[in-house]
């Protein structure tokens, strides 16, 4: 692994509220090089606000702490919001999980795209439309120059999170965030899109969190994994090794999932213990 | 022995603005007492529009389609709605929110003039597992998985023969999802249920079905067993495209 791009120590979001403060995630480290790190946990782990922290996307009235956040050598936690905006888009960002609410829906997607161009890369409209096709077609989109003339309604589930991660891409950025990006597509797209990811990880050397809760994919995919569980990181292991996880946790959540390839008269259950969340 | 349900050359075909679209052609299978059948596909390959057909909820055209040896017609009476019972996707969409667990669970016993109703719903929420506090709470008030528990005790609250689970666990995070498969594991044992289950995922349906259709493009592509299905041992090229696309990526195209 190359020098990290990210590093992250001691991440803390919370959100005050009527009945005290909720704690979505809680002394999250880790560090990030040009690879694909995996997140996985279930509903309410913290993995989306993880990925929410790094972008300066946390809605208010959260709090986000942290001893350390640089990015690149940059450190994140000194940023004013107008070095947010510089940084989002140009050199890092984020891909949601459903194409459909994510999307501008009275704007062609076209249009959504090349407007990252001209802002972030300052190109000509001329220039921002060539880049647009060009990506478009790096995506495996096979008609571009129809398809960036179209509304988001006028897509299919596969080929918005393509748009959606063309327009993630259009201004390289070394850092992509993806949010169960997969999660709504169908297992063929599925596969597609993750060979996009995959080949935009390898030949332009970009750091990739992949955010899911589908084990099968994330142990297939990603290089690391890390496993959140109540807004903490369990464990950390290698992607190959998760069938062999250590944590309860991680191997209860193996032991639940049904496998093609171990039938199970019955599926084990998670059976919580508190000490985890110590 | 009689199949449960027998469907023969079943085709729907949706019709808007002068065209039309063929949601299901010519799908032929029999599912047999206390089978559980599994449908796969992905979307839009037509497999829960035949689930809505069986239960009467779109018009279809078929050479059969019987239910415990009776037709099946568009116009259901009582009776015949009482034999089958649906459980949705979503359980955050399928339960009414202003209603309690309560008045959810007492709704179909009254409309079929039933009696012990009191008794009858205590006994349902035991059944999948709830606790008697869950019995006036709303449905904001549960989580997934709860939600899912009462919506399968309203499903088996009038004892129907057969249940039609429409992808009953993909809105569940993993561990609630076993929860959930092995409740009705359990619940098909104990009232030798036939069932009908649709999915997208290949790992659940192998988990919980006997035989297995594959659907693409609203046609029934085969039916295999669960053992072909885990051991690879299919004829199409497309089953065999899925079963590779849900082991997880690869890097080579399929």
């Amino acid at each position: 692994m190359s020098a990290s791009l990210l590093t992250i120590e001691d991440l803390n979001v919370s959100f005050p509220g009527r009945s005290g403060i909720t704690h979505a995630v809680r002394n999250a480290s880790f560090t990030l090089g040009r690879e694909r790190l995996g997140i996985v946990g279930e509903s309410g782990s913290g993995k989306s606000t993880t990925g929410r922290a790094l972008l300066g996307l946390v809605p208010r009235p959260g709090i986000v702490t942290a001893q350390t956040m640089t990015y690149a050598g940059r450190n994140l936690l000194a940023c004013s919001e107008r070095e947010w905006q510089e940084l989002r888009g140009r050199r890092m960002s984020m891909v949601m999980q459903d194409p459909k609410y994510s999307l501008n829906p009275v704007q062609t997607v076209g249009h959504q795209i090349s407007e990252t161009c001209y802002l972030h890369l300052r190109t000509s409209r001329e220039d921002a439309r060539r880049r647009t096709i060009a990506m478009l077609e790096a995506v495996q989109i096979r008609d571009p120059e129809l398809v960036s003339q179209l509304y988001p309604h006028q897509l299919s589930g596969g080929m918005g999170q393509r748009v959606m991660i063309a327009m993630m891409l259009i201004a390289e950025p070394d850092l992509l965030i993806a949010d169960e990006p997969t999660s709504a597509l169908d297992v063929t797209v599925q596969n597609e899109v993750l060979r996009i990811l995959d080949a935009l990880v390898r030949e332009r050397g970009m750091g990739l969190i992949f955010i899911s809760h589908n084990l099968t994919v994330v142990s297939s995919f990603c290089d690391r994994v890390l496993i959140m569980y109540g807004g903490r990181i369990v464990e950390e292991c290698a992607a190959r090794d998760l069938n062999n996880a250590r944590h309860p946790y991680t191997r209860a959540l193996v032991a639940a999932t049904p496998s093609l390839d171990v039938p199970r008269a019955e599926l084990a259950t998670v059976v919580r213990d508190p000490a985890w969340l110590q | 022995m009689a199949p449960m349900i027998a469907v023969e050359d079943l085709s729907v075909t949706f019709r808007s603005a002068g065209r039309e679209f063929r949601a299901v052609q010519n799908v032929s299978f029999d599912v047999a007492p206390g089978e559980t059948f599994g449908i796969v596909g992905e979307s839009g390959s037509g497999k829960s529009t035949i689930l809505r057909a069986i239960a009467g909820l779109v018009p279809s055209a078929s050479k059969r389609l019987e239910v415990n040896g009776r037709p099946a017609a568009l116009r259901r009476s009582r009776d015949d709605r009482r034999m089958l019972q649906f459980v949705f996707q979503d359980p955050y969409a399928s339960l009414h929110p202003r209603q309690t667990v309560d008045d959810i669970l007492r709704e179909p016993l009254e409309i079929h003039h039933e009696d012990n109703i009191d008794k009858r719903v205590t006994a349902a929420i035991a059944d999948v597992g709830l606790s008697p506090t869950h019995r006036f709470r709303y449905p904001h008030q549960l989580s997934g998985g709860q939600r899912q528990r009462v919506a399968i005790a309203r499903a088996l609250i009038l004892s129907p023969p057969i249940l039609l689970l429409d992808e009953p666990t993909s809105a569940l995070d993993v561990s609630v999802q076993a929860e959930i498969l092995n409740l009705l594991g359990k619940l098909r044992q104990t009232y030798s249920l036939t069932s009908i289950l649709v999915s997208h995922d290949l790992a659940v349906v192998a988990h919980l079905c006997n035989r297995i259709a594959i659907m693409q493009f609203g046609r029934l592509v085969e039916t295999i067993t669960a053992d072909d299905l885990r051991s690879g041992d299919v004829t199409a090229d497309y089953t065999r495209q899925l079963i590779a696309a849900s082991r997880g990526f690869t890097r080579a195209s399929a």
